[in-house]
């Protein structure tokens, strides 16, 4: 059943709300025993928003007829503040969190009926590619096809849950690829919009010049009703898109014949797996059949060096946020006995994971008198030929394609072998459309299995 | 550039993370192996580039100076268990 026709039968009371979703924790509750996709189930806001529903379709209340989500579970990436709900990023210093007021994109799924039903499981602030980074005391999700692989990341638990749960759509959150990614090793679709258009008002940050929140679910018309909830202005994010509002629902059915494609050469061949290689090029073969043209076009400065920019831009960025954590105001706290260096220095030792810790002091690094122009400002500037390379490429392409990660999602036995480094190299394909800020989709070709 | 234990404990120590021994031999050649990659930016020319703080261009965006509804006292010390006083306690400063 789409999620279309599932609204449709809320609405004439043929699926009694309240039941369902009481149906849909206790579902959610049996897959994260094996599959840690949720990091909280909020049992007692899913089934109150249920109820409230319930009892306004039959007041027969106007406005719920209009309510373009009424009903359908919605999970939420946990970077992403609701209200009283435990919001953590995936991190110990945050453990017990629950925010005093609920993000834009959570007051927008509210306002049209969504059920809010936990938070998704990630690297700890959105540190990682294979959400393997999780913070202290947080448990990995698993690939819902083989649990002895990585389901991706960093909105891993988002993108799992997704596949495994119906009539439900995810909120994901990308810097680097952090929707797209954990999208593809999970066969789902994730859209990872332009920067701005999806206010960050009550996201807890990463990288300020690159955080994106965007939908992921299993059909691309779900993706498409959540992004046309989510998208707007908001006046809270100063780095919002003041411009008028889309239907993104109406482009799904437009023909792609005579749409021009590039295909980015740099993103095939040496270090993408043949398998990899082989479906996007039936992809991009399918969008032939449909009279799109395709043609190959070089962008070798977002493939070569975007790993380089991102992660200097990236972690200069979260090392400055992350300053935040200090044991002070809310989130993890210690007995307070020391000066304040002492003391800050005491929490955030003890609360933040190896990767944040190595982000935050490579950051620091990047950002520090004597090294800044080398690293931090040198990342800026490339970042400005990367948008004129970008540009240069859409004046003769509508999109381009490239796959979403050169490998097949790997077990975890060899994730453990990897440096930081290499690591950080599955977001190849993924990192530059972020430093650009561009959108980018991830459309699941083929299944493959081994 | 020369990445060593000296260099690792200072920028530990100024973003205020205090590494075990540990922590310290782990760190050192995965940092070395990351910044090494990482230099590779200067073989682009970026003479007279100008930076890119934001992907989009952007305007200051600003909004009147007036009063609005904000988080009340309570609610904002409901979150820490260091308080006194209707104050936020931190540790001491001298």
């Amino acid at each position: 059943m789409s999620i279309h026709d599932f609204i449709k039968k809320i609405k004439n009371h043929e699926i009694d709300i309240v039941e369902h979703t009481y149906k849909l924790i206790e579902e959610c509750k049996e897959i994260n025993k094996e599959y840690n996709y949720l990091n909280t189930i909020s049992e007692d806001l899913a089934l109150n928003s249920a109820r409230e529903i319930k009892i306004q379709l039959k007041q027969k209340n106007k406005n719920i007829k209009n309510k373009k989500l009424l009903g359908v579970a919605v999970s939420v990436k946990d970077a992403i503040c609701v209200k009283d709900v435990e919001t953590t990023a995936g991190s110990k210093i945050l453990k017990n969190y629950k925010p005093l007021f609920d993000a834009f994109v959570i007051q927008k799924v509210r306002e049209e009926g969504g059920i809010i039903i936990g938070k998704t499981s990630q690297d700890e602030f959105g540190f990682g590619g294979f959400s393997v980074n999780v913070g202290i005391g947080f448990k990995v999700p698993k690939n819902p096809f083989d649990i002895d692989r990585s389901c991706g990341g960093s909105s891993g638990g988002a993108a799992g849950l997704s596949q495994k749960l119906s009539n439900h759509i995810a909120l994901g959150e990308s810097t680097g690829g952090s929707i797209v990614e954990p999208a593809s090793f999970c066969g789902v679709y994730g859209l990872c919009p332009t920067y701005g258009r999806v206010s960050r008002y009550g996201l807890i940050d990463f990288a300020n010049s690159l955080d994106k929140i965007g939908p992921i679910g299993k059909n691309i018309e779900d993706v498409a009703l959540l992004m046309s909830v989510i998208s707007g202005y908001d006046k809270n994010d100063s780095t919002s898109l003041n411009t008028k509002n889309e239907n993104y629902e109406s482009h799904l059915k437009k023909p792609v014949k005579g749409m021009k494609i590039g295909i980015i050469k740099e993103a095939f061949g040496q270090g993408v797996e043949r398998e990899v290689e082989k479906n996007v090029y039936n992809g991009i073969e399918e969008l032939e059949e449909e009279g799109a043209k395709a043609e190959e076009i070089s962008l070798e400065l977002p493939i070569r060096y975007g790993i380089g920019t991102y992660y200097m831009i990236a972690t200069s960025e979260a090392s400055t946020n992350l300053a935040k954590y200090c044991g002070m105001r809310y989130g993890a706290t210690e007995k307070l006995e020391g000066s304040f260096n002492e003391y800050f220095t005491k929490v955030r030792s003890s609360n933040f994971g190896d990767e944040a810790k190595r982000r935050i002091i490579l950051g620091t690094f990047a950002r520090m008198a004597g090294y800044r122009d080398a690293f931090y400002l040198k990342a800026m500037k490339v970042r400005t030929l990367m948008i004129q390379e970008y540009k240069k490429a859409f004046k003769k392409f509508d999109a381009l394609v490239s796959p979403t990660a050169s490998i097949l999602p790997p077990k975890f036995e060899d994730i453990e072998k990897l440096s930081p480094l290499q690591h950080y190299m599955i977001d190849v394909m993924t990192v530059s459309p972020n430093v650009a800020g561009l959108p980018h989709l991830n459309v699941p070709v083929e299944l493959e299995c081994s | 550039m020369e990445v060593d234990r000296k260099l690792l404990e200072h920028v530990a120590e100024v973003a205020r993370l205090k590494l075990t021994e540990r922590e310290i031999n782990k760190f050192l050649p995965q940092l070395k192996e990351a910044l090494e990659f990482f230099s590779q930016l200067k073989e682009i020319n970026t003479d007279n580039v100008k930076p890119s703080f934001q992907p989009v261009e952007l305007k200051n965006a600003m909004r009147e100076d007036r009063e609005e509804e904000c988080l009340s006292q309570d609610d904002a010390l409901s979150l820490t268990e260091h308080k006194k006083d209707g104050y936020f306690k931190g540790p001491r400063a001298v």
